[in-house]
């Protein structure tokens, strides 16, 4: 690995001070895309700033208004063990208990892995699903985008120089609703998705109309991709409209071939990963939390 | 290249040392500490050989830099036996005969000790799901997750 310097502060204006001097600088949060890219060359840097001393960014709390506030270099294995964020967000637990095996789990974050901006990444279709939003900071102040808009290509995502990842934000969600996220791997455990669905669906007072839906893919294209689904408002939740859901999410995908898939295996597996899914959140919706 | 001061908790004694901060943990273990017992299988975080506990947390020590684990609290292998007196674990695991070549050996002794620390009746397939970041070639697995199973019931007698 080629040499840099290192710091690790504890405080967003240290953060700042650190940033717009020349240097090449990368942020680090649990450093398990970052280590392993400056160890293979396909990374470099003069300064690699450690998030992790920033308390605001480790740690996690649902607030007044129920929205869960993640920073965003907090472990996943942290999070998803929280006995309330199981209950109160299974869809998340479902993305973030995936993401590599436990040693993977104890360090990496959800910043990390949206930052990242792999297509594949588990954690953006879920976090698109439950309607979440990215607080962004810099020296002159702080924006919120959803999540949907924070990736703009395969590695590439919308922060600007001098600008990080600070907060995932999960809004409390809505009464009768349920999210499920599901990916396909040709392994049990510990593999990238070949492609993955987040589903969320409200359902109406009666439980059996769909109030909304929301789903998003991935790995199916060179971003995660959100399906629009505004015309399955209204219609019952039965078998043919999860099947025209996953007939439109088919029709979205536009999926590449390579080591771990083709076209037409990522495109199947977007509607039937979808139709799953969506048979997962609508179960979570019927039940009583 | 400057090298930083770095001050932690190895296996219950403080202990220092200097490292660039470009280098794993798993190299300074290795390397500069003579520490030897923590294997490099990889060196991309996929296998687990390196697997060490961190603040009481299992990770991939070629995923961590040494200059993090700053004030931190760090178990590895070495420190699992008293003395001559093997860790449950470890004597299951020679026991059940769950090592073949014995590479991935301390990894998956270190990620197993970090499960039954937390969770003394981890059934079998929980045992199985958390021990997937731990890769071995030689021995199928099967045995590896008798080992674990007869060091639980070997702990829960000595804790009778
Ligand atoms: C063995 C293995 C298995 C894996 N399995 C999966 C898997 O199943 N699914 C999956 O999605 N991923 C997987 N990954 C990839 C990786 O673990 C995840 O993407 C993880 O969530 C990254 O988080 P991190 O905190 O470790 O990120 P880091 O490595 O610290 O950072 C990742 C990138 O984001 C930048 N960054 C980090 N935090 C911020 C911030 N706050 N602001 C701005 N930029 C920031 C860094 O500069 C870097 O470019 C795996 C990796 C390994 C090694
Ligand atoms: S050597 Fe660290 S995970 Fe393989
Ligand atoms: S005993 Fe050889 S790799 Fe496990």
């Amino acid at each position: 690995m080629e040499a840099f310097d290192y710091v690790a502060p504890r405080t967003l204006d240290e953060v700042y001070g650190h940033l717009n001097n020349g240097k090449r600088t990368l942020f680090m949060a649990g450093g398990t895309d970052v280590i392993v890219q400056l160890r293979e060359g396909r990374r470099e840097c003069d300064l690699l700033i450690d998030l992790k001393r920033i308390e605001q960014l480790t740690s996690y709390a649902f607030d007044s208004e129920g929205t869960l506030v993640i920073g965003a270099a907090a472990p996943l294995a942290r999070i998803y063990e929280d006995v309330d964020v199981r209950r109160r967000l299974p869809g998340l637990v479902d993305a973030a208990s995936l993401i590599g095996g436990i040693q993977i789990q104890s360090r990496a974050s959800l910043g990390g892995n949206l930052c990242n901006a792999s297509p594949a990444a588990d954690s953006s279709p879920a976090l698109i699903a439950l309607g979440a939003t990215l607080v962004i900071a810099s020296v002159s102040g702080r924006r919120e985008i959803p999540v949907e808009e924070f990736f703009l290509g395969p590695g590439r995502n919308a922060l600007e120089p001098g600008e990080l990842l600070v907060e995932v934000r999960i809004p409390a969600q809505p009464p009768r609703s349920g999210t499920r996220y599901l990916r396909f791997i040709p392994r049990n455990e510990m593999d990238i998705a070949v492609a993955s669905a987040g589903v969320r669906v409200q359902l109406a007072p009666d439980s059996d109309t769909l109030e909304s839906v929301r789903i998003a893919l991935g790995a199916v294209g060179p971003t995660v991709k959100v399906v629009d689904v505004t015309s399955l408002a209204g219609r019952t939740a039965d078998s043919a409209t999860i099947e025209e859901a996953g007939r439109l999410a088919a029709e979205v995908a536009t999926p590449i071939d390579d080591m771990r898939g083709s076209i037409i295996q990522r495109r199947k597996l977007a509607r039937v990963l979808t139709i799953r899914a969506m048979e997962g959140a609508i179960e979570r919706a019927k039940e009583i939390r | 290249m400057t090298r930083t001061h770095v001050e932690t908790r190895l296996n219950g004694v403080e202990r220092d040392f200097l490292c660039e901060p470009r280098q794993s943990l798993l190299e300074v273990l290795r390397d500069e500490l003579g520490l030897t017992g923590t294997k490099e299988g990889c060196n991309n975080g996929n296998c687990g050989a390196c697997s060490v506990i961190l603040d009481g947390r299992i990770v991939n020590s070629c995923c961590v830099l040494a200059v993090e684990i700053e004030g931190q609290d760090l178990q590895t292998i070495e420190g699992v036996a008293h003395g001559d007196q093997l860790h449950p674990l470890q004597s299951a695991f020679l026991d059940e005969a769950a090592l073949q070549c014995g590479i991935c050996t301390p990894g998956f002794i270190m990620a197993s000790k970090a499960l039954l620390d937390r969770e003394p009746d981890a059934d079998e397939a929980r045992i199985r799901h958390w021990l997937a970041g731990n890769l071995c070639r030689c021995t199928g697995y099967d045995k590896i997750v008798r080992a674990v199973r007869r060091a639980e019931t070997a702990m829960e007698e000595m804790n009778a």
